[in-house]
């Protein structure tokens, strides 16, 4: 029977890394992860020595596929200097590095560790944008493959359903597409550090040069509306509503909760950890939600103490523009229906009262699959330390923050409470 | 009939007879589409086989005009994108599944809600041949 479920034993972050993210075809994911960790262990305030890292997790979504080399782990051992302690590879599609993250969260509540790492990776630029559809598409449920489904496809689906539901438009995810670019170039880790006006911009530039008619657009949303501008992928999901390919790498150091202070003065602290599972497209009850989503934000509250509405900012998984909408519903930041109004009155802007991806999020910021779920908990832990520079977020009793994670088409999905005690 | 195993190749074999067969859970009486092994309302597995009209409504659907490498080489794509979507089937459990004889040019001219009738597109013969579900107005 349902009990309530907490750890065993705290668990604190005390050090991060990321990558600059983007496209990468000269390096490769040792050298992102290398990249990630040299940033990471700069960042332990204290110092760690990387002799007491105890366990390694990683997630990784299908390098198998995109760079054809698997079993990963050990690979990771070989480069950090592990060798022989436990190196784990997860997967769970672009939730990937959640998983791992989570993973360390419970080997070192359950006693078994102290200190951990925990990150992720992927490289997708040596594949061509077909090739990448077709690696994204293994993640899919294989019902929607054989009906001729793409990724952008059942996400589009899930627009349809949820426009028809509520009344809303395309309008709504322009909005979401605005809001998240505008926070991108306060990002220097971000893939395209450009808003939408800037792609604007210059694209008109781009048509003065050649000597080619002008467009005369009004502004961001009659650019976005344009599909020459912003062609179509899968109806209503078009070029703007959808993340880029990209190359990158994330880790972050776990410690158990009661040593946190020998790292920094400054531990960020696992308030709660949510994971959840979901169906297959046919086989959901709703089509406006996501019940691994549910799941995972209702075991991260219930653990934590905490409710939605004491989340003062998160990043959620916006892989495709209209996951942030349902994704806000379903976390229960605003009722069922009102995330499209809620992102037109600006609730979700960085100076707005529940800033969502303050990162630029995966739109701009870019995706790497397997190394987004710990780059989205990287900018929540940067933020609750006040390192975000030009995009902290304006609040001075900034502590509590999350992050939300989707794998596939949301049948892996995680929710991620961090606090700053 | 009832000796087949409720899994997708049993599914697909129908689907080969212009049939929509799905499992009814005798203990609950849910009713999953493809069929399942395992009832995921009671996790019972005593089941049975049952035919579905084919009648329904469009729940959610797509255009797709960046097509996956399978729907290329059938000449989908840019200049020719396809419509799927998701059909609630008027006994309550939902398909996957193609739209045609809707304008894929002019999707905001289809309308979810709209009523559907199953249909049975086929490729390949003999052993090779492979009969998917369609639904079309």
């Amino acid at each position: 029977m349902a009990r309530k479920r907490k750890l065993a034993r705290g668990v604190a972050v005390v050090g991060g890394g990321l990558t600059k993210l983007g496209l990468f075809k000269d390096r490769n994911c040792k050298d992102f992860f290398a990249e990630a960790y040299t940033e990471m262990v700069n960042s332990v305030d204290k110092g760690i020595d990387p002799k007491d890292i105890d366990a390694v997790y990683v997630g990784n979504f299908t390098n198998d596929f995109f760079v054809k080399q698997s079993h990963w782990a050990p690979i990771i051992a070989d480069l950090l200097g592990n060798v022989p302690k436990p190196v784990t590879r997860t997967e769970g599609a672009c939730a990937s590095s959640a998983l791992a993250f989570r993973e360390g969260v419970l080997a070192i509540a359950s006693g078994m560790y102290d200190i951990v790492l925990v990150g992720g990776f992927e490289q997708m630029s040596k594949c061509s944008t077909e090739e990448v559809a077709e690696g994204l598409a293994m993640a899919a449920s294989p019902y929607e493959v054989a009906a001729g489904f793409t990724f952008p496809g059942v996400f589009g689906t899930m627009a349809t359903a949820y426009f028809a539901k509520y009344g809303a438009t395309r309008e709504a995810l322009f909005n979401v597409t605005i809001k998240s670019h505008n926070n991108a170039p306060l990002n220097p880790k971000a893939q395209f550090p450009m808003t939408v006006r800037d792609f604007m911009n210059a694209r008109i530039e781009r048509s003065k040069k050649k000597a080619e008619p002008v467009p005369a657009w009004k502004d961001e949303k009659a650019y976005l509306a344009d599909p020459a501008a912003n062609p179509p992928v899968a109806w209503p999901m078009h070029l703007f509503d959808c993340c880029p390919i990209s190359d990158g790498a994330a880790c972050m150091l776990l410690v158990a909760e009661d040593m946190a202070r020998n790292f920094t003065d400054v531990p960020i602290h696992v308030a709660g950890l949510g994971q959840g599972s979901g169906y297959s497209l046919h086989a959901k009850k709703d089509l406006t939600s996501y019940e691994a989503t549910r799941a995972a934000g209702n075991a991260a509250y219930e653990m934590s103490g905490l409710t939605p509405n004491d989340i003062q900012f998160s990043e959620v998984h916006d892989c495709f523009s209209i996951a942030e909408l349902v994704t806000m519903e379903d976390l229960g930041f605003v009722k069922p229906g009102q995330a499209h109004r809620a992102v037109a009155d600006g609730m979700t802007r960085l100076d707005g009262p529940r800033p969502i991806n303050t990162s630029g999020g995966l739109k701009s910021k870019g995706h790497p699959v397997g190394a987004t779920g710990v780059a989205q908990l990287y900018e929540v832990w940067t933020q609750l330390r006040g390192q975000a520079g030009n995009r902290q977020v304006p609040n001075p009793n900034l502590r509590i923050g999350a992050a939300h994670n989707l794998g596939g088409t949301g049948g892996t999905c995680t929710f991620t409470i961090l606090e700053r005690r | 009939m009832e000796k087949r195993p409720f899994n997708d190749a049993s599914y697909e074999q129908y689907l080969n007879d212009r049939r929509i067969m799905g499992s009814r859970c005798k203990k609950c009486s849910a009713l999953a589409l493809p069929p399942r092994p395992i009832c995921v309302s009671c996790h019972g597995s005593d089941l049975e086989w049952v035919e579905l009209k084919g009648k329904g409504k469009l729940a959610g659907f797509t255009s797709i005009v960046v097509a996956p490498p399978a729907m290329a080489r059938e000449g989908f794509g840019r200049n020719n994108p396809y419509v799927v979507g998701v059909v609630e089937l008027d006994e309550g459990v939902k398909a996957v599944s193609r739209i045609t004889g809707v304008d894929a040019r002019n999707p905001d001219q289809i309308r979810v809600g709209m009523p559907l009738q199953a249909d049975f597109a086929s490729k390949g013969e003999g052993h090779a041949r492979q009969t998917s579900l369609v639904f079309k107005p």
